[in-house]
């Protein structure tokens, strides 16, 4: 039995659920890192190259959190998880097909890193043949493989279903976490707000100084595109004249698009990282297809190590008033 | 059509020529300037990287000049770049200029695509596919010759005693090409530019330098971009090698794909194939360089681009494990003349100290 350490952020928001189930059912145990705070930001900073975006310098001080509490960490290298795009050309921002590299050169003392490649186009039975290779590193057999992916595979179903009811994902990670069944009670609102950006900057209340918190608190319900299934997203690929190439990208693309088709959505909101290469795209697109659609409102809000609570409610209170005002006046 | 298309150092001269003896009006794009730099700035997002915004500048300015269509690369990513016509496209629409961009994504993604645009071009040029093909033929040769003259430039640079000889002998040799209409023509207009370069005054006597230049293509292929660092080392008596060149650009990115012993090499340090830009190449050419005796490397790469930020941040351990040292420069629109040629003295002066202790220690050995 090994202790496996998970880094609480980049795909943490996305695949957690099935990891977790995966190395349990192998009979390991599993560490997460603690929640982004003050002291894994500035480690990150610190041990990072100090051009990277702030995310993966968060990612770096999530593993020094990690360092000498764990066996493993398990780092896999994204490099694709569907055929998509032009060409089948998408993959993963260029930081995280190089994530596995820039983690060895910048740690000291490094656990051994599980770093398998995910290249999940190749065809069907690629994801359990990733999986096979991170069961066998870990010293397991391939019966006991054989009986933990689908586990793996139903609590990733189960994980995406809460999704899909419009829970936000680090809701969800909370329920599953503490085994809970409960569909948290809806707040009272009176806008509803598409929030979209990389699931990395949404869900880590700390990268964004508690945006989400926030806009609940201001009474907004809050869609992301993590809400909408597959198929809904890549329905607007069809709308773009090319899709880009990053996963990530595309689906906050994807889910800008058609939540800006949708009448009841007041406002989209875009949660952009500082110095962010893909984002430069990203951010603009929106903007001008917001303005395309309706004029739908748009407001890009960048984090960086400095983002303060303080900053980020006062653009977000300009914004809601903006959105009161224009509802009060279209009724009239 | 007035088509015009990306400014990078010297092709423009046979670019021109392609887009005049395909049946079109040339708009030969202005070498950028301050004022396509900052054009470009402010119609460009803040955090794009600085070739897009150099090329944005680029398209306003031939916009102005009546332009109407601009052609360029497209690329499959995983880097920006494959993504900069879309991009552009967008904005130019929403500054309401009427030029459309077209691109031309690499054969081996989508080659009905490529066949597609390059029909559209020859029709409306109203010119017949076997003119097409040699006119295509021609453009090719022209390229390998600027790039032979420019290549041999750099290696006689660093002899010459009078500054600034070698660069007027290759914008001569330079403007010989650009007036080379035939095969032959352009072998006796390179020919003859090798022999200018030949006969600058040297002082063969000198032992300059040798530094390996890699890094990101725009910025490394665009001496506006980067502040005509070659020819600034050159004059401080360095001997330079880039590893990209258009004709070798081409040959291996567009047709063949390759590349692959640079990613062998690469691959005890950076072990996934494709990040993206010159990333990878970027490790391995660092090694590369080192094996063949050069005394260091200055990497090129526009502020936050990603590919060379990886890159970077595995640099430091090749530059120990080969023993050759590394300076980065990332360039952005706040980078000035002074800033890169201070830096630039700095590493020379490292180098030379390395040179003369390693000489010492030699000796002892002896
Ligand atoms: S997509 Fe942007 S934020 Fe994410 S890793 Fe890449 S550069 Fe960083
Ligand atoms: S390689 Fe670098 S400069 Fe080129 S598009 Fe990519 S990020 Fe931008």
């Amino acid at each position: 039995m090994s202790k496996i350490g998970i880094p609480r952020t980049l795909a943490y928001f996305v695949y957690y659920p099935f990891w977790k189930a995966f190395f349990e059912e192998l009979g390991h145990e599993v560490v997460l890192s603690s929640p982004t705070c003050r002291a894994i930001l500035d480690d990150g900073v610190k041990e990072a190259v100090n051009d990277a975006c702030i995310p993966i310098k968060i990612y770096h001080g999530h593993v020094l959190d990690l360092v000498g509490k764990v066996d493993w960490i398990f780092c896999p290298r994204l490099v694709s998880v569907r055929k998509h795009g032009d060409f089948n050309t998408e993959t993963f921002c260029p930081k995280f097909l190089g994530l596995p590299d820039m983690i060895r050169q910048a740690i000291d003392k490094l656990p051994k890193l599980l770093d398998v490649r995910v290249d999940l186009k190749k065809g069907k039975d690629e994801l359990f043949q990733v999986f096979s290779q991170v069961g066998k590193q870990l010293g397991n057999g391939v019966d006991e493989i054989k009986r933990a992916f689908p586990i793996a595979v139903k609590a990733q179903k189960n994980y995406c279903k809460l999704l899909s009811r419009e829970i936000l994902p680090h809701v969800a990670l909370e329920m599953l976490e503490q085994n809970c069944k409960q569909i948290p009670q809806e707040t009272e609102h009176d806008l509803k707000i598409a929030v979209v950006g990389y699931p990395y900057a949404l869900y880590d209340a700390y990268i964004n100084a508690g945006l989400l918190k926030i806009l609940e608190k201001e009474g907004v319900k809050v869609f992301t595109q993590d809400m909408l299934s597959d198929k809904t997203l890549d329905r607007q690929a069809r709308s773009l004249p090319k899709s880009m190439f990053w996963y990530f990208s595309n689906r906050a693309v994807y889910g800008g698009l058609h939540f800006m088709k949708q009448k009841d959505i007041d406002g989209i909101i875009h949660v952009t990282a500082f110095a962010c290469g893909p984002d430069s795209m990203v951010d603009r697109m929106l903007e001008i297809e917001c303005r395309r659609h309706n004029s739908t409102p748009y407001l890009s809000i960048t984090v960086d190590e400095h983002t303060g609570e303080a900053g980020v409610r006062t653009r977000i209170e300009a914004f809601l008033d903006m959105l009161r005002y224009r509802r009060d006046r279209d009724e009239n | 059509m007035k088509i015009s298309f990306p400014h990078m150092g010297h092709s423009h001269i046979a670019f021109k020529w392609l887009v005049e003896n395909l049946g079109h009006e040339c708009i030969v794009p202005p070498e950028p300037s301050k004022k396509t730099l900052d054009l470009g700035v402010r119609y460009s997002p803040e955090f794009a990287c600085i070739p897009f915004k150099m090329l944005m500048g680029t398209y306003l300015e031939v916009a102005e000049q009546g332009a109407e269509v601009i052609l360029t690369s497209g690329g499959c990513g995983p880097c920006r770049a494959g993504y900069y016509w879309v991009m552009h496209q967008y904005l130019l629409e929403e500054m309401g200029q009427d030029l459309k961009v077209i691109a031309f994504e690499p054969p081996l993604c989508d080659i009905k695509d490529f066949w597609k645009k390059l029909r559209w071009i020859r029709k409306t040029g109203g010119v017949s596919w076997k003119h097409f093909a040699q006119v295509m033929k021609i453009t090719w040769e022209k390229i390998k010759a600027i790039d032979d003259v420019e290549i041999y430039s750099h290696e006689i640079r660093p002899y010459e005693i009078k500054k600034g000889d070698t660069t007027r002998a290759l914008t001569r040799a330079l403007d010989d090409l650009d007036k080379a209409e035939k095969i032959d023509q352009i072998m006796e207009a390179r020919n003859a530019g090798i022999r200018r370069l030949d006969e600058v005054l040297c002082d063969k006597l000198r032992n300059p330098l040798k530094i390996g230049i890699i890094g990101e293509i725009y910025v490394v292929l665009e001496p506006a971009a980067n502040h005509y660092l070659q020819i600034m080392l050159g004059e401080m008596g360095v001997q330079t090698h880039r590893s990209i060149y258009l004709s070798g650009y081409t040959r291996e990115s567009a047709i063949t794909n390759g590349g692959d012993a640079i990613y062998q090499i690469a691959r005890p340090y950076l072990d996934e194939v494709c990040i993206g830009g010159h990333g990878v190449n970027s490790i391995g050419e660092t090694i590369l360089y080192s094996q063949h005796g050069f005394d260091g490397v200055v990497q090129l790469a526009p502020f936050s681009c990603i590919p060379e930020i990886v890159a970077k941040s595995i640099i430091p351990s090749v530059s120990r494990d080969f023993n050759i040292p590394v300076l980065t420069l990332f360039i952005d629109e706040q980078t000035g003349k002074a800033g890169v040629q201070t830096r630039l003295e700095a590493f020379v002066d490292l180098l030379e100290m390395r040179r003369q202790s390693n000489e010492k220690a030699t000796r002892l050995v002896v």
